[in-house]
């Protein structure tokens, strides 16, 4: 059975602690972009920049989809969908937001990063996630937590988001199979 | 989505659902072409080599920027300073080259199947980038996403190939891409210059320009390949260009819009005026432009990700 770490409300009360931490963090919210990594992480990233809006200016919302940018193409068995990345609006010497649904390895954060770089050179790039799950591989760490949760590294964890799914929630699992994890 | 194949011989291979699945990817790549770094990190690694036995600019270029595009590496095979000039065979030269560990192969030559036929002896993938009469896929990939950009519904869609069919692989590839994604597709040129059993693909065959040329959406001008005509296929260039020739006088008289294609290079003012070829409805330099993001997607394709799938 699947174990409820997060529900609906909790998401939004997250999000919104995050808007008020990244406004305090950078006065102002002119410069600021929000980039979110596909999927979850772009509907996440259209969530919080409609809270730091506040019904005023509206603040650019991109996504990334960093497929081309794995590490480990050359391991997986088929190749993988590409999403395609849409960013529309000039990253240079902007404060970028990125924003994904869950840290753990580090390494799409990573690909990430190096995606971003491609499109322009911002003043900085700060990094916002709904759940931490530790596990790290790289040497990554988030600006903006929602919630830190224990894991196994086995476990699955799964977001749920009303945009992509009709429903709401983060839930962990035991992985049912450990060998078949290709995810990063 | 997902291309289950280990190497891109000809459209005749392909189903539908592949097709789509490189459009797709096409339009992802298309949009890196946009970025201010166009270059992802997607094949690192990998090396390509670019074995070409006939003289080519725009495809063999096409292939080097796309495979650099993918942080893949590519090595231009030149064939006059090669061995193939000593008498290596076909197959001595691709092993040889394969065994320096090369993960794929991009091959033109002027004998239909010589892509076929290197797929069958190398681990590699073989991409087929013209071989004789026979096909040339990544251009009808090229022709078919360029139209997917103007027109989205293929199946209400009506293309007219006109000039030299026998000789033309784009001709069959465009046949069979165009075919499998619903299109109609109709032929034109002079009675020496269509092939027989041509009509099996299921297009249509007209011997008089003017008339379905009103009726048709698309037309692809085919170049005249001179230095194929030796053997007198037709009376004179100027009698080509008289009942052949996409001349400006010719388009004037349409009711409406057609877009024009060509695959390169043009004999200007023979199969295409001059004139004709810098308006709005020319898609020629978008062809070239969309061959670069197709030839990613493919090379993407077959080369991304570890694969054992056949054919």
């Amino acid at each position: 059975m699947p174990r409820v770490v997060m529900k609906g409300a909790a998401i939004k009360r997250a999000l919104v602690r995050i808007a008020t931490e990244i406004k305090k963090r950078n006065k102002s919210i002119e410069d600021l972009v929000l980039i979110g990594i596909k999927r979850r992480g772009q509907t996440l990233a259209q969530r919080l920049a409609k809270i730091l809006a506040d019904g005023k200016k509206s603040i650019p919302v991109g996504a990334i989809d960093i497929t081309l940018y794995r590490d480990d193409l050359q391991l997986i068995a088929e190749t993988p969908i590409v999403r395609g990345s849409e960013i529309n609006f000039d990253i240079n010497n902007k404060v970028v937001i990125l924003v994904d649904d869950v840290l753990f390895t580090g390494r799409t954060v990573r690909a990430a990063l190096t995606e971003i770089l491609d499109f322009g050179r911002p003043k900085s790039i700060q990094l916002a996630v709904l759940v931490d799950r530790g596990h790290r591989e790289l040497p990554i760490a988030a600006d903006y937590i929602g919630k830190r949760i224990k894991t196994e590294k086995t476990d699955l964890v799964d977001i749920f988001v009303f945009e992509e799914d009709g429903k709401e929630g983060v839930f962990v699992s035991k992985c049912p199979n450990q060998t078949k994890r290709d995810e990063i | 989505m997902k291309f289950s194949h280990k190497n891109l011989l000809g459209i005749a291979e392909l189903s539908q659902s592949d097709i789509l699945t490189i459009l797709n990817l096409t339009n992802n790549f298309r949009q890196v072409l946009d970025r201010p770094i166009p270059i992802v990190p997607a094949l690192r690694g990998k090396t390509i080599v670019n074995l070409f036995f006939e003289p080519s600019t725009r495809t063999a270029t096409s292939f080097a920027i796309a495979a650099k595009r993918l942080s893949a590496d590519i090595v231009n095979f030149a064939i006059k300073s090669s061995s193939v000039i000593k008498g290596e065979t076909l197959l001595d030269t691709a092993k040889n080259i394969e065994a320096m560990k090369v993960d794929g192969v991009v091959i033109r030559s002027s004998y239909p199947g010589a892509a076929h036929f290197l797929a069958k002896h190398l681990k590699a993938f073989v991409v087929n980038a013209g071989d004789g009469a026979h096909e040339h896929p990544t251009q009808a990939l090229s022709d078919i996403y360029t139209i997917s950009q103007r027109i989205k519904k293929f199946p209400d869609l009506k293309v007219l190939i006109v000039g030299d069919i026998t000789h033309s692989r784009v001709a069959r590839s465009d046949i069979l891409a165009f075919s499998k994604l619903g299109a109609k597709v109709a032929i034109c040129g002079p009675p020496t210059l269509i092939p027989i059993g041509i009509e099996k693909t299921g297009c249509e065959i007209f011997y008089k320009l003017d008339h379905i040329l009103s009726e048709v959406d698309v037309v692809v001008a085919l170049r005249l390949q001179r230095e194929r005509q030796q053997v007198g296929l037709f009376p004179s260039i100027r009698e080509y260009r008289a009942l052949y020739g996409l001349t400006k006088e010719r388009l004037l008289k349409l009711r409406r819009p057609l877009i024009i294609m060509h695959p390169g290079p043009i004999n200007w003012g023979v199969e295409l005026d001059p004139a004709v070829a810098t308006t709005p409805h020319s898609v020629v330099l978008e062809q070239v432009k969309n061959g670069v993001a197709v030839r990613m997607a493919v090379l993407y394709a077959l080369a991304g990700g570890e694969t054992d799938a056949k054919g």
